[in-house]
């Protein structure tokens, strides 16, 4: 009996996982057959440019919310970390009263931003666990604080002209593939590496599914839930940085509402919000479905208006699909 | 009144109530007693129409009857009073007593004014001198008895349930209570009372019925009664207890507990642990007996560092004082924790065997600093999975699918893994069927016979007696026992663990 019930049990974890990638394979096929222009390398590689960025960002998400934590601030801290990088890169940091004088090169910049993004998430965790302040909460004020801070420091104005060296990240080729999916591409590797092969993933995971339980197994649970918003503020950094180098420009509201596009992908991608069950995989595959479904309602020439319409339906339908699939168990 | 007929019932196996049949008189005090776990509060909850489940009859007022909810009960004219407070701490008083049954005016809103004035009225009943507006969360645990207490009496109740009414409520509080009963008794109503300080009873109670392992065992005439018969009657069964006579090799203390206190977060100045002195040497199992709410649990979780800001006093390990701020510094020291609720404090039961046998132990399975070896994880949680036995399908199986007694060896398994020193179990057998039990009994006894420390928290005193080398009691808070197990007796720690002052 037990065996009978086991093997059940994998296949339908099994199917289960690869729920997000049956639907995308789905979506590709019925694309392909609708229009003719959604099935050629050119346009393949354009979907997963402009999938880059949600790719970063949701990744950092998936993080947080396999702790079952939420983090509305990704894309106020992916601005932010845009802005430092080309400021920094373009304006150096000076010291009027020491006149002291800062340059940074390419690779100063990139530390800089992706270290401040680790500061602004650190942050997030350390309100969460010191105050026990709800994630919703704290990482909605820092949706706020970030975003007056890139205006402060940008001073509203759009920073620009960053050079053609910092262009290559967002703009370049590598072996026939754009850098940013190459870098998204490191960030998934990374991720992917610290929830399955790590103690810290194991540690993500059991407090996502039980935290008294893990609190009750001696886990550091401030140190762990810290650590994760601090990656979560990082990779937003990187697509803060790769959103800079594409325009050549740092907007100061830039980002804005990229946490949804985020949260939707993780969702999509079949990682419970309630915490514990998911993979960094199904987010890739989450954000590559919005990023096909976008391309292709584009193609299709159906109106911006039904698009958001459609966009809203596939979450709800994934979730759906998602609870009907656990009702089983 | 209320007679119950052949009243059986069971939870998923496990028999609660094996043919209960007794009589409430009308007009008296009907008090019932038993150990925890005797069946009080499940066959309270069945007259109250919590549980509509069970076998066996119900008569009330010479009519058969089967409630399908807490509110047909009600109508019926019984309500109760539950141990937990069943109150919404946001809302007013008023509220509270007219939740559910809000009176309206003829536009069919809310009548405020009468249900304030009407209130006002109850609260002057329970001598409760607060504004009916006042939010409840406001009041003290004792004053919120009061207010369920006037919620009992609005509803016109003819039967009267009180569970341990008087566990949250000060001496001058009490006294109110009594008067209360008085009232009810000269106006015609019958209650029922639940409490373990025997003392309580014998002031107010007019008849004891006496619950053991889900039958009623006795029943009579409080007058006739003394205390040491009703403690006989509560605790004498005829099992025979195998009881624990290896020694203790070794005298070296290992774990030294002095004046350990823990305040009570939601009353001030009282305690849940008070000035708790002991120590538990080198292969020594220690029972740790007491009722329900002497504060056991709060010990053990205490010396696991999981009330780092309300407690006190000192704890050595192998005579060196311990900072125990947090569980994972109480792991550190080599005091690990398998907890009361396993399934909310011990596993992830979304997580495999593995994960959560190998949870406490991730930094010596990793390759190279870094990467969690799963060869050696494997073969760490194969192991353990033979060594205690586990009955699992396989290593990748979700824990949530596992027996009550496996899931606990999984708990246990985590942490011999991390070599304890003093392994702390908080009712390490309960809601596990007797052939677990009797592996784990055997477990536990192995593991002291290598050197750890243990602390067994138990309710059932044969289990502390089969276990325990030496047998320590608890009773509101404080030690009220610590003395070889060959000189306890069932009786003898019942009377210790029960409140006399």
């Amino acid at each position: 009996m037990s065996g009978m019930s086991e093997t059940t049990i994998t296949y339908k974890q099994r199917i289960k996982s690869l729920q997000s990638l049956i639907a995308l394979v789905v979506l590709c096929i019925l694309l392909s057959v609708l229009t003719d222009k959604f099935f050629t390398t050119d346009n393949g590689l354009n979907i997963l440019r402009q999938t880059a960025v949600n790719i970063c960002v949701a990744t950092g998400m998936t993080l947080v919310v396999l702790t079952a934590g939420i983090d509305l601030s990704v894309g106020s801290v992916l601005a932010l970390c845009g802005a430092i990088a080309a400021g920094l890169l373009k304006n150096g940091w000076v010291f009027p009263s020491a006149d002291l004088y800062i340059g940074f090169t390419i690779f100063g910049v990139l530390l800089a931003a992706i270290i401040a993004g680790g500061v602004l998430g650190w942050f997030n965790g350390f309100v969460i666990t010191k105050f026990k302040v709800p994630p919703f909460v704290a990482t909605l004020a820092m949706l706020t604080i970030a975003r007056g801070l890139t205006m402060l420091y940008t001073k509203g104005q759009p920073i620009s002209n960053l050079g053609a060296k910092f262009a290559f990240i967002g703009a370049g080729s590598f072996l026939g593939i754009p850098v940013p999916v190459w870098i998204a591409l490191l960030v998934v590797l990374l991720a992917a590496f610290i929830t399955k092969q790590t103690r810290l993933g194991r540690y993500i995971y059991a407090i996502g599914g039980n935290e008294t339980a893990a609190k009750f197994s001696g886990i550091n649970i401030p140190k762990v839930v810290i650590m994760v918003y601090a990656l979560a503020g990082m990779m937003a950094a990187v697509g803060g940085i790769i959103v800079t180098s594409r325009l050549d420009s740092a907007q100061p509201n830039a980002g804005v509402s990229y946490e949804l596009d985020a949260i939707a992908a993780v969702v999509i991608g079949g990682t419970s919000l309630s915490g514990g069950r998911g993979t960094v995989w199904g987010t890739v595959m989450g954000a590559i479905i919005i990023g096909v479904l976008n391309n292709g309602l584009v193609l299709l020439n159906v109106s911006p208006f039904w698009q958001q319409v459609v966009k809203g339906g596939v979450i709800l339908l994934a979730v759906i699909i998602d609870k009907i699939g656990n009702k089983n168990d | 009144m209320l007679v119950a007929k052949n009243i059986s019932k069971k939870f998923s196996g496990i028999i609660a109530l094996d043919k209960v049949n007794l009589e409430l008189l009308p007009g008296r005090v009907n008090a019932i007693i038993g150990e925890n776990g005797a069946g009080k509060s499940t066959l309270m909850k069945i007259f109250s129409g919590v549980y509509t489940e069970y076998e066996g009859s119900l008569l009330y007022k010479g009519n058969v009857v089967r409630f399908s909810s807490t509110k047909d009960a009600e109508k019926a004219g019984i309500v109760i009073i539950h141990q937990e407070l069943n109150l919404v701490p946001q809302l007013t008083i008023a509220e509270n007593i007219f939740l559910g049954r809000e009176l309206l005016n003829p536009f069919g809103l809310l009548d405020k004014p009468k249900m304030k004035s009407e209130t006002k009225q109850l609260l002057q009943r329970v001598q409760l001198n607060i504004p009916p507006g006042t939010p409840v969360g406001k009041l003290k645990v004792g004053q919120q008895q009061l207010v369920e207490i006037a919620r009992a009496l609005h509803t016109n109740a003819e039967l009267i349930i009180m569970d341990e009414p008087t566990s949250a409520i000060t001496d001058r509080e009490v006294e109110h209570l009594f008067k209360i009963i008085d009232e009810l008794k000269a106006a015609g109503k019958t209650i029922v009372y639940i409490s373990h300080k025997l003392k309580e009873l014998f002031l107010k109670a007019d008849r004891y019925i006496v619950l053991r392992d889900g039958s009623t065992v006795a029943a009579g005439d409080m007058k006739e009664v003394t205390q040491d018969t009703l403690i006989e009657m509560m605790a004498g069964r005829k099992i025979v207890i195998e009881r624990n006579s290896a020694a203790v090799d070794s005298a070296e203390p290992l774990l030294e507990l002095k004046n350990i206190s823990l305040k009570n977060p939601s009353v001030s100045s009282a305690w849940l642990v008070k000035d708790v002195s002991f120590t538990l040497h080198k292969g020594e199992i220690l029972g740790l007996y007491g009722l329900m709410g002497a504060g056991r649990t709060e010990l053990m979780e205490t010396l696991f560092g999981l009330h780092p800001k309300l407690s006190s006093g000192t704890v050595r390990i192998d005579s060196l004082p311990q900072r125990l701020k947090s569980p994972a510094d109480a792991v550190a020291a080599g005091i690990m924790l398998v907890p009361e609720d396993r399934k909310r404090q011990g596993l992830c039961l979304d997580l495999a065997v593995r994960p959560n046998t190998s949870i406490t132990v991730l930094e010596k399975l990793q390759a190279n600093g870094l990467m969690i070896s799963k060869a050696k994880e494997r073969s760490l949680v194969k192991e353990y999975i033979k060594q205690l036995n586990i009955k699992t399908a396989s290593q990748e199986t979700l824990s949530r699918h596992l027996s009550g007694g496996n899931q606990q060896k999984i708990v246990i398994a985590k942490w011999l893994a991390k070599k304890p020193k003093v392994l702390l179990l908080d009712g390490p057998t309960r809601g596990i069927d007797v052939g677990a039990k009797a592996e784990l009994y055997k477990l536990i006894k192995e593991l002291a016979a290598t050197g750890v420390g243990i602390i067994v928290v138990s309710s059932e005193i044969p289990e502390i007696l089969a276990l325990a080398h030496r047998v320590l009691v608890m009773c509101e808070g404080e030690l009220t026992g610590n003395l070889p197990v060959a000189e306890a007796s069932e009786s003898g720690l019942l009377q210790l663990a029960i409140h006399k002052n």
